[in-house]
């Protein structure tokens, strides 16, 4: 009885190492969202002009479980990730609204014409004062919107078939369930 | 001699400068209490891209645009923990490079302190429980080391 006391601070060296070791297989450029479960930030972004979208505000995004990206021509992750949403678009799977972070409006139009334009909506965030309302910290970021406008997901990075069919998909069709 | 003396120009130069903050000119304001609080909080933030500089340290233009949104703020009115708490709202409480005492963060702040007293108590318990035990398992002295002992103690006195 006495003994097992003594691997007492070897068992808590071991438990504390593991918690650590576990730590280090983290990354620490993922920054849980703050806006999780919160309504999307009140705004109202001008449209890109010449993209032929409408314009993206908070109205224009409640009503309909929708995906939400911040994208910049600038942005070579962006370009990674693009062709999911084109797919999703093409499919009709569910609407994605575009902001286009600290972008020229002729960059992020060129970029939409050479790749094809997934969104549904595009708000123009040109000084990037918007995107911080967002807890914006560096592109891309893809937000899941439910249809009370809150956000129910971000995926911070270029999103990856992997994270499509097995949170962003499935996530989507469990909000739209729910009343 | 003046080759010295351009030495010494030359020293002052690279180690006299002021220090390269990195808010820039036109990002300061005009009223310098303002700025001076403005400065405060830009040291209490985390830049999200360069985690582990404050905004005010940062190059990054994420820094930038939260430098300026805390002066903006301070413009506006309000007082410096609204200020902290608008950035906190939409960048979560990773961004206070120090964490709030709350409930789930006494781990953090008393953490240590508690394992420095455990293992204080520890160490107590164990060489209190030792003592006697030493002197106790310590074999009596036979009778020719007693004799010797005493013959020893004479000796010095």
């Amino acid at each position: 009885m006495k003994r097992a006391l003594y691997f007492l601070p070897l068992a808590a060296f071991f438990a504390l190492a593991g918690y650590f070791g576990w730590g280090l297989t983290r990354d620490p450029s993922k920054i849980p969202s703050a806006l999780i479960d919160r309504p999307i930030p009140e705004f109202a972004l001008p449209e890109l002009a010449g993209a032929g979208r409408p314009a993206l505000s908070t109205a224009a995004i409640k009503g309909e479980v929708a995906l939400v990206n911040v994208f910049a021509s600038w942005c070579l992750p962006c370009k990674v990730e693009h062709p999911i949403f084109m797919r999703l678009a093409r499919e009709r799977v569910v609407p994605i609204h575009g902001i286009s972070y600290k972008d020229k409006a002729e960059d992020s139009r060129r970029w939409l014409a050479d790749l094809g334009n997934p969104y549904t909506a595009i708000g123009w965030d040109f000084d990037g004062r918007v995107a911080i309302d967002w807890g914006v910290y560096g592109v891309p970021e893809t937000f899941v919107v439910d249809r009370t406008g809150t956000i129910r997901f971000k995926h911070v990075g270029p999103i990856t078939p992997e994270i499509l069919d097995r949170q962003i998909l499935p996530l989507v069709e469990r909000l739209r369930r729910a009343s | 001699m003046t080759l010295r003396r351009i030495g010494f120009a030359l020293l002052f130069a690279a180690f006299g400068a002021a220090p390269a903050w990195a808010v820039l000119p036109h990002e300061r304001l005009a009223d310098p209490a303002l700025e001076a609080r403005a400065r405060a909080l830009s040291l209490e933030l985390r830049c999200q891209v360069c985690q582990n500089q404050s905004i005010d340290d940062s190059n990054a233009p994420l820094a930038a645009d939260l430098r300026r949104i805390v002066r903006e703020r301070l413009s506006a009115g309000d007082s410096d923990p609204a200020v902290l708490d608008f950035v906190v709202r939409r960048y979560g409480d990773y961004v206070l490079l120090r964490p709030p005492v709350r409930e789930d963060t006494y781990a953090l702040w008393y953490g240590p302190f508690a394992v420095l007293i455990l293992g204080a108590v520890g160490a107590a318990v164990y060489l209190r429980r030792r003592r006697p035990d030493a002197q106790a398992a310590a074999p009596a002295l036979s009778e020719a080391e007693e004799k010797r002992l005493r013959a020893l103690l004479e000796r010095r006195e």
